[in-house]
């Protein structure tokens, strides 16, 4: 039960074979039997999910349940839940509790999901590998010694070591697809404006985007189906018919034209990483789908630009932060701006402050046409990359991130290794275009790899579809950790 | 660009963020790994290039949503306020700033 997919816990609730109560107590007791090793979870409320499970298992005797009832769904703790405590991994907000729910958490909950726990993460999302997280990094099932990647490390590493069937993400430069691909899950950020971002602790407002962790393809479009859809309370929410995201899940892969950006494949990348990658291109190749290399000639700008955007909009986001309505204030103080200054100082992590920082200083007086307006224009750049690309082929193809897994506190001390770990990821939010990643085999260290597959504005259903295919003639996504056994 | 302590300290005072003179040293250093990196961005040609701010805006015809001048939601602000540092008769309470 535990190796199933959502889809698979889905029919078999239908069938009554198991009840939701089953079901949570199961996944609850495997948190408990591992979290003391991998941190996933920050919060877990075992009477409050429970109880959540008894609606459910109530709601469906009276024939009124959808797919996902009953079904255990964490979520990273970055959304807004009523009930369970809300920190985005950071002492500013050990203690907040929200005092109202995410459009995603009402969407999960409309649908009868049970909220199995809050998963640990970067602090306030802002990092590669969750070792900013205030309550301690998370660990790779596949390997306790290294980093499950970040920021939605947590529901990563939860749904890889099935301590959850699947969970929430949210993704500003990689934030879903790079901890996706480290830790061997599937992983989607839609396209910028299909997933609300009400409720959801804003980091960079531009590039923010929610999205769903699980083991497969057509479980991702399942839990799509359930988070997208407008919202009037986002004012970047798009106004759009609902779709089926499994729609295209029976794609003939054949006569799909595929671009290979050559900076994707190129010196820098772990060789591994590209083989894995190379060869499951091949896959695609070997069902009919045509191959092309292409050029994103602006790749090697998307950190720096990134870096200017996110922590611009990041210092404005975070200026609400500051002891008055919400979250840590400090004991001591003199005035009302050491007040401020000693709450920031004591509430916010070190990595939070140097953007905070940055984002200050790219947007004051004197700088912000040399820093925030150039960088808004190389941005620019770099979508038209993509438009140019999409001319040409349907789906772009690389890898993830272009080393798997490394060591925890590896590139803790170096800010820039860090950041240059997320080349591959952050191009798609800055175009607002949809990625995702799914287990494409392993190095041999026996380390999950990750396939990256982009589209054009929208075409989630067919990267899906795309993805459902070679999942469908691969067990990558089906593969457990050694180190948490079943 | 490189900054110096001096201008750390500056910078720290807009963000509202104290920064201990022990600190300052090394802070001021990542800062500058940073600053070295995005820098890369000084030497791109961008003329004639309109600068992005929406994601979605050369997709759509991206414009801010207005709605009604009307009240939408209920108060509550007992509930609002239950996590506040420190509040008093419905009131947030912050050091005094008027003598």
């Amino acid at each position: 039960m535990l190796n199933s997919t959502v889809i698979e816990l889905s029919d078999a609730l239908a069938a009554k074979k198991v009840s939701s109560v089953e079901l949570t107590r199961l996944y609850l007791d495997r948190i408990k039997g591992l979290n003391g090793q991998l941190n996933a979870f920050i919060t877990v409320d075992e009477e409050r999910s429970l109880a959540q499970a008894r609606i459910a298992d109530e709601r469906r005797s009276r024939g009124e349940a959808g797919a996902l009832t009953g079904v255990p769904v964490a979520h990273k703790d970055i959304y807004c839940t009523r009930g369970f405590r809300t920190t985005c991994g950071s002492k500013m907000l050990a203690n907040f509790r929200s005092p109202y729910d995410a459009h995603v958490i009402e969407r999960f909950n409309a649908a009868g999901a049970v909220l199995l726990g809050k998963t640990n993460m970067d602090e306030f999302a802002m990092g590669s590998s969750n070792e900013t997280s205030h309550f301690g990094p998370v660990r790779n099932p596949w390997d306790p010694g290294r980093v499950p990647g970040g920021s939605s490390g947590g529901s990563a590493a939860a749904v890889a070591a099935r301590m959850a069937p699947a969970a929430t993400g949210t993704d500003t430069g990689g934030s879903i697809r790079q901890p996706a691909a480290l830790c061997g899950i599937s992983g989607l950020k839609p396209t910028y404006g299909v997933v609300s971002r009400y409720g959801m602790i804003a980091f960079a407002s531009s590039l923010d985007q929610g999205g769903p962790m699980a083991k497969s393809a057509a479980d991702l479009a399942l839990l799509m189906n359930a988070m997208a859809g407008f919202d009037a309370r986002d004012s970047t929410s798009l106004e759009r018919p609902a779709e089926d995201y499994g729609r295209e899940l029976k794609l003939d892969v054949a006569g799909l034209r595929i671009g290979l950006p050559k900076e994707y494949f190129a010196e820098g990348v772990d060789p591994e990483v590209l083989s894995r990658v190379r060869e499951a291109i091949r896959w695609f190749e070997s069902q009919g789908a045509e191959t092309l290399e292409i050029t994103l000639p602006n790749t090697g700008l998307a950190v720096p630009v990134y870096y200017v955007i996110a922590p611009a909009e990041a210092s404005s986001n975070l200026s609400r932060f500051d002891g008055v309505r919400y979250g840590h204030r400090a004991k001591d103080y003199a005035d009302l701006n050491d007040m401020y200054r000693r709450t920031r100082a004591e509430g916010f992590g070190t990595e939070v402050k140097r953007r905070i920082m940055i984002g200050t200083y790219v947007l004051s007086h004197g700088y912000y046409d040399a820093y925030y307006l150039q960088a808004q224009k190389v941005r620019r750049m770099i979508a038209k990359d993509f438009t140019e690309a999409f001319t040409r082929c349907d789906l772009i193809m690389g890898p993830t991130s272009p080393s798997t897994a490394f060591a925890l506190g590896a590139k803790s001390d170096d800010p820039v290794q860090m950041y240059l770990n997320d080349i591959f990821t952050i191009p798609a939010p800055l175009a607002g275009l949809p990625g995702l990643s799914i287990p494409c085999g392993f190095d041999a260290r026996g380390l999950p790899v990750g396939l990256q597959i982009m589209g054009n504005y929208f075409a989630e259903a067919r990267m899906l579809g795309a993805a459902h295919r070679y999942q469908q003639a691969t067990d990558w996504h089906l593969r457990a950790p050694n180190e948490a056994p079943l | 660009m490189s900054l110096t302590p001096d201008q750390l300290q500056r910078i720290a005072l807009l963000a509202r963020i104290a920064v201990s003179p022990e600190e300052a040293l090394g802070v001021t250093d990542r800062l500058n790994q940073v600053l070295g990196l995005i820098d890369r961005l000084q030497a791109v040609d961008t003329r004639g290039i309109e600068p992005m701010s929406h994601p979605l805006d050369a997709q759509l015809a991206v414009q801010q949503r207005l709605r009604s001048d009307a009240v939408t939601e209920a108060d509550r602000r007992a509930d609002f306020q239950a996590g506040a540092p420190a509040v008093e008769q419905g009131l947030y309470l912050v050091p005094k700033v008027i003598e």
